[in-house]
């Protein structure tokens, strides 16, 4: 079957190369450096709030649930290594000329691009086990030093990371979505960096602190993903109340992103003549 | 192998805004032979190509493999096998690259090492693309068009970057791919790189088909001139022109556009010019070639 085929000509074209292992070391690095650090830091805050003094009350509230929080970093902070995996996968073929071997293999491009989708579904979701394997491995090993609880015999916690696993998935079709929509590989690398590092972070900041904006801001690609994964840093850091998306929601905006991005990139850039 | 199939262009026509890159391109490839397509860089040779492997819609016109479009063949691999620039992601080795085209077009992995061995490839197999030169990359190209078996061999400037030893080798495979029967067309900016490997010849210039038949017939059009030289080039020049024959001037002298050298020598004498060298024009092919393709731009 053609789709199969193609299929299993994406999964090789990535495990053929070296990006997916350099882009999965980076994200363990990140991750463990985040929620191993943050884990300890706050663990040390909450343990001994008198000499944390008042910033140790600012950071952690009293009384919240710091497990959910750090084993999340492996989403909230991770979601950008599966974007930029799959976005690879697309622009990497329009800067190395590989799209005339590819469509002369297989010359129905949207069996490609559908390849393609799935295929980065797949990968995002390989990335987001080793995320939240890193997350929970170095999280938990903090809290454990100071006594606190892991969560880790709660079935609330497993939810949380399989709704983080989803995330990322979703977040590595989006990757394709955006390469196909800009297939510049240094355009799309630096939209990717400046959206999900600068842009979203500020626009949620931005928007919680009104009523109205808030309740758009929560479309954000970023605070949709954090509602489906049900908990990030930014609910501690964000100044407003505003309500989030029901995870099944944030799910569906992420989709929907992915779905529109590739269809609108498949009709356009992908169509084109291959010179 | 499914042998006999002809490549069949039909009124193709390429615009690319204002430019047209192809106008009403119209020619056959038959199987069993070795076609060179030929023209000038930016005659419209590889916009062609492309069309006929459907990677660029024509404005146009039609180009098929034994009446279906590229687009249309169930095993595409099976059918046609195209070289087209030879590029590849630097990151992957040889082997590799092959291994994803193999799972692609839904071939077996075994296909790989043989037509490594077939380009004479096996050693650099587990090299990364990025460290090849150009002739290893224009091998692994070939490699890539051997791995279906296909009957149908499309190739766009496949000598360009090979050392001799390269041109002599592909010489022979191109041979023996139009030998089995199948159909082999082979683009060139230069006629001397292929005319040692081609039976028939396809030459545009200018997005248009200016010549087609057999290399021979070719030769029959290229009109004898002869060559002469002299250490006084504005006397001889004169003398030239005093006889009344038609002349360009070259490196290695005047062409004169006349078959004998004795009358080119007998207006010279006449003139009481010193010749420095006088003999008939041999490479009557490339030139030719250069009339046809320079006389489409007119």
């Amino acid at each position: 079957m053609p789709a199969m085929r193609a299929l299993g000509a994406e999964f090789q074209k990535v495990f053929t190369t070296r990006m997916w292992w350099v882009l999965a070391l980076l994200l363990v690095a990140y991750v463990a450096f985040l929620a191993g650090g943050l884990g300890a830091f706050f663990g040390w805050a909450v343990e001994d709030r008198e000499a944390a003094g008042s910033a140790g009350n600012a950071i952690v509230p009293p009384g919240s649930d710091l497990a959910p929080l750090i084993y999340s970093f492996a989403s909230s902070v991770g979601y950008v290594f599966p974007v930029l995996l799959g976005a690879l996968a697309v622009t990497g073929e329009f800067r190395h000329a590989t799209l005339t071997p590819t469509f002369l293999a297989e010359p129905q491009r949207s069996v490609v691009l559908g390849a393609k989708f799935a295929s980065q579904l797949a990968m995002g979701a390989g990335l987001g086990l080793v995320a939240f394997a890193t997350s929970v491995g170095a999280g938990a090993g903090a809290l454990a030093l100071f006594g606190l609880d892991t969560g880790l015999d709660s079935s609330d916690i497993w939810a949380l990371i399989g709704r983080g696993v989803l995330a990322m998935a979703l977040w590595g079709a989006i990757g394709v979505g955006l390469g196909a929509l800009v297939p510049n590989q240094v355009a799309a690398i630096v939209v990717v960096v400046a959206f999900t590092q600068f842009v979203e972070p500020v626009l949620r900041l931005a928007s919680s602190l009104n009523e109205v904006t808030a309740s758009v801001g929560r479309f954000l690609p970023g605070a949709a993903s954090d509602a489906l994964v049900g908990a990030s840093f930014y609910q501690v850091a964000s100044v407003g109340t505003a309500q989030s998306l029901e995870w099944w929601q944030g799910g569906l905006v992420l989709l929907g992103i992915a779905v529109v991005a590739t269809l609108v990139g498949g009709a356009t850039t992908w169509r084109r003549d291959v010179t | 192998m499914d042998r006999g199939i002809p490549i069949e262009i039909s009124g193709l026509s390429k615009h690319f805004g204002s430019v047209t890159a192809v106008e009403d391109l119209s020619f056959t490839v038959e199987p069993g032979r070795v076609t060179g397509f030929l023209g000038p860089n930016g005659a419209g040779k590889t916009t062609t190509l492309r069309m006929l492997l459907g990677l660029v819609r024509p404005s146009s016109g039609t180009a098929t493999f034994g009446g279906r479009s590229y687009r249309e063949l169930s095993r595409p691999l099976e059918t046609v096998g195209a070289a087209l620039d030879a590029s590849f992601h630097p990151g992957r080795s040889a082997r590799n690259h092959l291994k994803v085209t193999a799972t692609a077009a839904g071939l077996p992995a075994a296909r790989v090492p043989v037509v490594l061995e077939q380009v004479g490839m096996s050693e650099f197999a587990d090299r990364r693309v990025g460290g090849f030169s150009l002739g290893m990359r224009q091998r692994l190209a070939l490699a890539y068009t051997l791995i279906g078996d296909p009957s149908v061999f499309v190739l766009d400037e496949p000598i360009n970057g090979l050392d001799p030893e390269g041109i002599k080798w592909i010489r022979g495979f191109l041979q023996n791919l139009a030998r089995d029967g199948r159909t082999v067309l082979v683009s060139s900016h230069l006629l001397s790189e292929v005319q040692q490997s081609v039976d028939e010849v396809v030459i545009i210039s200018r997005g248009r088909l200016v010549k087609r038949g057999t290399l021979a017939s070719l030769e029959l059009d290229a009109a004898p001139s002869t060559i002469a030289d002299s250490p006084d080039r504005p006397a001889l020049a004169a003398a030239l022109d005093a006889a009344g024959l038609d002349y360009t001037e070259g490196r290695g002298g005047f062409i004169v556009a006349e078959p004998d050298p004795a009358r080119v020598g007998h207006a010279a004498f006449v003139a009481g010019v010193q010749l420095s060298a006088l003999h008939r024009l041999r490479s009557g092919l490339e030139e030719s070639f250069l009339g046809l393709v320079s006389g489409g731009v007119k």
